[in-house]
């Protein structure tokens, strides 16, 4: 009675210590299953009209307590999550999975205990050699959004194929390709697929840290494996659950596809990022922004690959 | 925001006494450094702005270590000079090209040190100058970050390495791609002494000079340059090159060298 009294007096002046902004932040779960929610992120770029909060996030309720897929851009962020979740769930937040190192889906998880916060040991490395730049790049793109964000590396390094939380058990994928490491997850009793930054819906694919052949392998490894509906990292939930995957690899083809033809017609960079996007993408939210964005990934290194040496021996 | 101001206010105190000649006309922009180049890049020479020089570039800054830019102003007879510049970045002018018998266009990729804007400013042969560009928003450490190859350590391995293409056109120009290997080294970095390309010309089968520029550390490292040369359909390109070391780099584009792509090195 005490201590349940004191954890509540505790939580009202966490609360009312809370940064005025805090509100802004609109977590608006939705509910795609049995016991499962989604809280959708805009389809935007980061920007500081969305705070960053641009990545889907799921919220599960098992037996064993609430569990997170990603926990959003900021420590305010994640903050108002954990409220919005563990007042829907009736349940405390037991783990939180952080899908990749991108900074729109993990860099909230300051908010919470490490000891509980799950990552690909690919992820956890990647963060501790780039979680800092990022963290740089979130604070000027987004300024007070961001106040009191640290970088946190994950305290749990993901070693098995599944967890089971008091009978609702989760399907753990080890994936690569959007980055070095990316995190799915299949949820056994809906069949859900949250596919992290693997699959895009309606929304261009990022490919800031991409490997393109890992990333189609992984595609190819999501499509084959039986599963309901889809919840993508970025864009709507997919009901089918295959129509976005097919989406993002058509994507991922036509651009290599498009970006090796541009070196090879001697286009520039400015050039290659003004090519017409094909009408079969028309619906796709930023598609010119992140074309633009993956031509500067990707140049470089196919003109590397595809021009050829010229160099001389010069005289003495 | 307070800093370059006050440099600002410096640079204009120093400056001011020595201004006898023209003023530059306001600056779309509201760049607080425009006066202070329009002064130290033109000199007397009268400026105007005018959108048909053409300053294109992507949306976004995805990378300010490699922001590409070109400078078109082929809809513009008699140009002799162009000149790319950043005000705000530390090293602003990034390649001053002189394009003898080939068309006003460049394309590159430069360096931002910050919020900046980009400009073309296109000589004609009368003197004048005519100018134009936008505001690119950018992370900061552009030029003051080290180079990859110097985090990697193999710059050295790969330095004098040239690739290029060239590609007939259909008015009869060519175009001519080249890409170097080079850290184009600012000197803004720790312990890193400043170390780049710093001269290029294109020269063709009789010796006739194409184009030829200045470049500076503003360029991106492993500088890649686009230009349309005049020339016969069948002539090799020389191209000529030297750094700040001496080191001299010299690359040949024979039309035989044009295709097929091969695959890999």
């Amino acid at each position: 009675m005490i201590l349940s009294r004191r954890a509540m007096l505790g939580g009202m002046a966490s609360l009312a210590a809370a940064p005025a902004r805090a509100a802004d932040y609109v977590i608006t779960p939705v509910v795609i299953g049995d016991g499962i929610w989604m809280v959708r992120g805009a389809d935007e770029p980061i920007e500081s009209r969305n705070g960053g909060a641009i990545a889907n996030i799921a919220i599960i309720a098992t037996p064993a307590g609430t569990v997170l897929w990603e926990c959003g851009p900021s420590l305010r962020y994640a903050r108002a999550l954990r409220q919005v979740a563990e007042r829907l769930t009736g349940a405390r937040i037991v783990r939180v999975y952080v899908s990749h190192l991108h900074p729109d889906h993990g860099m909230g998880l300051a908010a919470f205990d490490p000891a509980i916060v799950a990552a690909l040991p690919g992820t956890i490395a990647a963060l501790a050699a780039q979680g800092q730049g990022y963290a740089d790049g979130m604070y000027r793109l987004l300024g007070d959004w961001m106040r009191g964000t640290d970088l946190i590396l994950p305290g749990r390094a993901i070693m098995t194929a599944q967890e089971d939380f008091g009978g609702r058990a989760l399907r753990l994928l080890a994936l690569s390709g959007h980055s070095s490491a990316d995190l799915a997850l299949l949820d056994e009793r809906t069949g859900m697929l949250l596919g992290g930054d693997l699959v895009f819906n309606d929304r261009a694919p990022s490919t800031p840290t991409a490997v393109l052949p890992a990333w189609r392998a992984s595609l190819d490894q999501l499509q084959v494996l039986p599963h309901g509906a889809l919840l993508p990292g970025h864009g709507p939930i997919d009901p089918a659950g295959i129509a976005a995957i097919a989406q993002t690899g058509d994507w991922l083809n036509w651009l290599e596809g498009a970006l090796t033809q541009a070196v090879r017609d001697g286009l520039d960079m400015v050039e290659a990022g003004n090519l017409p996007i094909p009408d079969r993408f028309a619906q796709m939210a930023v598609a010119r922004y992140e074309m633009q964005r993956s031509v500067s990934h990707l140049y470089p290194g196919l003109e590397a690959s595809l021009l050829p040496r010229i160099d001389v021996k010069s005289a003495p | 925001m307070r800093r370059p101001t006050r440099l600002w206010v410096a640079l204009m105190l120093m400056l001011a006494p020595a201004s006898a000649g023209a003023i530059p006309p306001a600056d779309p922009l509201g760049s607080p450094m425009w006066s202070a180049h329009a002064r130290t890049l033109f000199g007397d020479d009268p400026v105007r702005f005018d959108p048909r020089v053409i300053v294109s570039f992507p949306m976004i800054a995805e990378n300010q270590r490699a922001f590409p830019v070109v400078i078109d102003s082929r809809g513009i007879v008699g140009v002799r000079r162009m000149i790319l510049l950043a005000d705000l970045n530390p090293i602003p002018v990034a390649i001053d090209y002189r394009p003898a018998h080939a068309a006003p266009y460049i394309a590159t990729r430069i360096k931002l040190d910050q919020r900046t804007p980009v400009r073309g400013a296109v000589q004609l042969d009368s003197g004048q100058w005519l100018v134009s560009g936008g505001w690119v928003d950018a992370a900061g450490g552009g030029c003051s970050a080290p180079p990859v190859s110097r985090v990697k350590g193999d710059w050295a391995d790969h330095l004098g390495e040239i690739r290029g293409e060239v590609w007939p056109m259909a008015n009869g120009q060519r175009r001519v791609r080249l890409s170097f290997r080079h850290p184009m080294d600012t000197g803004l970095v720790e312990n890193i002494a400043t170390y780049h390309l710093e001269a290029l010309s294109v020269i063709d089968g009789a010796g006739r000079l194409l184009g030829d520029m200045d470049i500076w550390a503003s360029v991106s490292e492993d500088p890649a340059i686009t230009l349309l040369v005049d020339s016969a359909a069948d002539a090799t390109l020389r191209v000529a090159a030297r750094d700040t070391n001496g080191r001299d780099y010299r690359a040949a584009l024979t039309p035989a060298r044009q295709s097929p792509m091969p695959g890999g090195r």
